[in-house]
């Protein structure tokens, strides 16, 4: 495996599951190395969190964007460059709180990005806040009562704005978790990877999610409607099994091939508006 | 003549804004210098839109209130805009719904029964216009093939059709004077959006990304029609938040991007300025003023955003603000924003406002400058690549991804020159000193530019001080009363030292600004300059020459 580190000190806290998923990018991204993809053709994009601190761990280009804007970033930097791998990180509060419009539109578009959704449902770096996947009752610091709003089902809401690429798994399954980060890489469209991932600090789930997940092997990832049913089996709130691995794999056209072709730098420019000027009299 | 207003009127929906810029076009084509100001309201049907078309012989940027033709296409128009008609006037009306009341003498008043001309032609409503615009060139002896040639261009397959309506309009009206051909040279028409998206286009932007807003929208309609013939990548995104987002990422890439917007859009916009600020990742904002706060009065204009422009977004970082006050200075002024950008990494604005970006003008590309050239800094690939390399200007060289000898990488945190996120006091404070010492250099940049425009009689003791649209205005009236102009072209960083230069001998100095608090005057007053008298306007209406010479005359007293 190529050596991807910096000299950025590492400050997630030890058992941190952010850990895993830097493990497991890195493999992916030396594993596609390997296979002839040039290293200097990725771009990460991450917003804010203690997630996003990822980009400073790994010696590749990277944009340290802001909270929840992720995916915009990852955007414009696929339509400038259409050749570029871009692989987005970002929190359950940045990509599904903050962002949420963005990340919405991103699938609409079927924009050729993977996004990366280290999902601990809970605010860490801000030390302890619920977010749009806590569970119903969970007590935070701004409620230390319990929450009183269920949570969002981030897969069934990517399906249905028309992501075309969409897998969960966790930070205590690292095989898997490469096999998918590869996989939605190579995915030519939207690609969402939901990690859920335990906090030691504020939420650690790690028990629970053992006992929990299982990985799907009997599933067909081509039918929608399967896909919809598998990622309704586990609502983020109810006691269920949590189905991981890939829930929907469709081929389709993206947003920036829209764009490919455009600066060829060819026209002449100068002429062109001289002939409005000309015309316009 | 010297020259001729004309105010056509009616219900938003009759069409009233192309037609006024059919009847330009044809006024224009017999050499007149034009200006069209629009007023409509904020819905798309019923309502009243009017325009003022000025013809003059020389150049013009303002409209004037009394008008020496009036077509009311409705009853309203008539009786909203008849105080304005001057003695003699021509007034163009549609017979069938409108009754004429009192006029001035001598007036020249000819009803055409334009729904009943429709009917027998079998014509649609929108078709109204052309009936009008052909008796108005009857009236002024305008001669019918040029109406013909300026319907052939403007209407396309639709042209037959209008010219039949507008043929009758012509046989229906009486001739009243004449509107004689002066031999000069026809310019071109444009607006001051269109002017500054052709300005963007020729400074080389790769991609224009833009929620739509007034007065900032036709910008973006331009170069969506535009995309093909220039290969430009034209994007509406889901908000102004992603705009400034998306054209951050691009300007990763290295590519030349702009957004448009107007005060609420870049209300968003500014945490993506402020990280423009911090990443050092260049971008140019169109920021089209309208009255606020909040939504205030959409569809007008103001210059009130000065203040914010100048202080949005969090912490303390350079940036380049410009304010065209015509096409020309729009068409150079998005040119050098995008060349200052793109040399210093900051993000530019160029604070524009419903009347320039939405007036039409007379557009004469030998009076728009050159931009003087500017350079990137680009990486010599030596030693690894550092993004935020620290030195003596504290423009640090790019590299654009892909590239296989750098990693790049951008960062909204402090960070150190490699881009890596740091908190380290030191180095917190190095980083901040080489993005404000980029301010320096660009100031010094800026003093072999044109920076502050003198215009009018330069040896007035009384000037007026302008910005943005104001400027045709200013001149028009300064030139009637014998008054000097300065406008300043760059706001940020403010150039002190050619605008003092500029008010040497000058011992009364007049503000004229269009918002409620004379916002460039508190801002020369940090630099200990005097101000004696602001003349403000904020009903979202520009000042027309008859108003401003009243309250000039008043202030230079």
């Amino acid at each position: 495996m190529r050596e991807l580190g910096t000299y950025a000190p590492n400050t997630w806290c030890p058992g941190c599951g952010n850990f895993a998923i830097l493990n497991a990018i890195k493999s992916a991204l030396s594993s596609l190395y390997d296979e002839g993809l040039p290293l200097e053709n990725v771009v990460l994009v991450s917003g804010i969190g203690c997630n996003s601190k990822i980009v400073d761990y790994i010696n590749v280009n990277s944009f340290y964007s802001l909270h929840g804007r992720v995916l915009p970033v990852a955007s414009g930097i696929k339509i400038a460059n259409p050749a570029l791998t871009v692989i987005g990180h970002a929190g359950d509060g940045d990509a599904y709180g903050e962002g949420l419009e963005h990340l919405i539109f991103a699938a609409k578009r079927n924009i050729d990005v993977t996004v990366i959704i280290h999902n601990n449902r809970v605010y860490g770096l801000t030390t302890g806040q619920y977010t749009p996947t806590s569970p119903l009752g969970f007590k935070g610091r701004s409620t230390p009562f319990g929450t009183k709003e269920l949570p969002i089902n981030p897969l069934e809401l990517m399906l249905a704005s028309g992501a075309t690429y969409v897998a969960r798994g966790t930070s205590h399954g690292m095989e898997l978790l490469k096999k998918i980060f590869k996989e939605a890489i190579l995915h030519k469209g939207f690609s969402i990877v939901d990690v859920l991932q335990v906090c030691v600090t504020y939420y650690n789930m790690y028990e629970y999610y053992d006992k929990h997940v299982y990985e799907m092997t009997d599933h067909d990832p081509s039918d929608f409607a399967k896909a919809m049913a598998r990622a309704m089996e586990w609502d983020y709130n109810k006691e269920a099994k949590i189905p991981l691995g890939v829930f929907y794999k469709k081929d389709a056209p993206s947003f920036e091939e829209y764009f490919v072709g455009r600066d060829t730098g060819k026209v002449n420019r100068d002429a062109k508006i001289k002939a409005i000027f000309e015309e316009t009299a | 003549m010297d020259e001729l207003s004309v105010l056509i009127g009616g219900k938003a929906g009759f069409g009233i804004d192309r037609a006024s810029l059919v009847l330009a076009q044809i006024v224009s084509q017999l050499g007149y210098r034009i200006y069209i100001y629009r007023d409509y309201p904020s819905l798309i049907r019923g309502g009243h839109t009017f325009s003022i078309v000025r013809a003059s012989k020389d150049k013009i940027a303002a409209h004037k209130d009394k008008v020496d033709a009036l077509i009311a296409l409705n009853q309203e128009t008539f009786d909203i805009h008849s105080a304005r008609l001057k003695e003699g006037a021509v007034i163009i009306y549609d017979s069938d719904s409108v009754k004429l009341g009192a006029l001035p003498s001598r007036s020249k008043p000819i009803g055409i029964p334009i729904a009943a001309i429709l009917k027998e032609e079998k014509a649609g409503e929108i078709m109204r216009n052309s009936c009008a615009i052909g008796a108005f060139c009857k009236a002024y002896s305008i001669d019918w093939s040029l109406v013909e040639r300026v319907f052939w261009k403007d209407f396309g397959e639709e042209a037959k059709a209008n010219l039949q309506v507008a043929s009758r309009g012509h046989k229906t009206a009486d001739t009243c004077t004449v509107l004689e051909l002066l031999s000069k040279e026809k310019l071109p028409l444009f607006t001051g959006n269109e002017a500054t998206a052709l300005g963007l286009i020729k400074g080389g932007v790769k991609a224009y990304i833009s929620y739509p807003m007034t007065p900032t929208s036709p910008i973006l309609h331009f170069m969506a029609r535009a995309a093909d013939k220039f290969d430009l990548k034209v994007i509406h995104p889901e908000n102004e938040i992603a705009v400034i987002l998306m054209a951050l990422g691009m300007a990763y890439c290295g590519q030349r991007v702009a957004v448009g917007t107007s005060g609420g859009g870049f209300c968003l916009m500014t945490e993506g300025l402020s990280l423009s600020g911090m990443a050092e990742l260049p971008v140019v904002i169109v920021l089209g003023q309208r009255p606020g706060p909040s939504t205030g009065l959409p569809t007008y204009s103001s210059q009130t955003e000065l203040d914010f422009a100048s202080s949005a977004g969090q912490g303390e970082f350079p940036r380049f603000i410009a304010a065209p006050g015509d096409p020309e200075e729009a068409y150079y002024l998005a040119r050098m924003a995008l060349d200052i950008s793109w040399k210093y990494q900051i993000p530019s604005i160029l604070l524009t406002d419903k009347t320039l970006g939405e007036g039409t003008y007379s557009f004469d590309p030998e009076l728009s400058k050159e931009p003087r050239e500017q350079q990137e800094e680009l990486w010599d690939r030596i030693g690894t690549y550092k993004r935020y390399q620290d030195n003596e200007r504290g423009i640090s060289p790019l590299a654009n991804a892909p590239d296989r000898e750098a990693v790049i990488k951008a960062n909204s945190y402090e960070h150190d020159e490699y881009g890596i996120t740091t908190e380290v006091a030191d180095l917190a404070k190095k980083m901040q000193d080489k993005r404000l010492r980029k301010e320096n250099y660009l100031a010094i940049d800026l003093e072999y530019c044109e920076c502050v425009k003198v215009s009018g009689n330069r040896n007035s003791k009384t000037s007026l001080v302008c910005w943005g649209s104001n400027k045709g205005v200013c001149i028009e009236v300064a030139s009637s009363l014998g008054l000097k102009v300065i406008q300043p072209l760059i706001l940020k960083p403010f150039p002190l030292k050619q605008f003092k230069k500029a008010l040497e001998g000058v011992e009364k100095v007049i503000f004229v600004e269009s918002n409620a608090t004379s916002q460039l005057a508190k801002e020369v007053l940090r630099y200990g300059i005097t101000v004696n008298h602001s003349i403000l306007k904020y009903d979202g209406r520009p000042f027309s020459v008859e108003e401003l010479t009243e309250r000039a005359r008043e202030a230079a007293a």
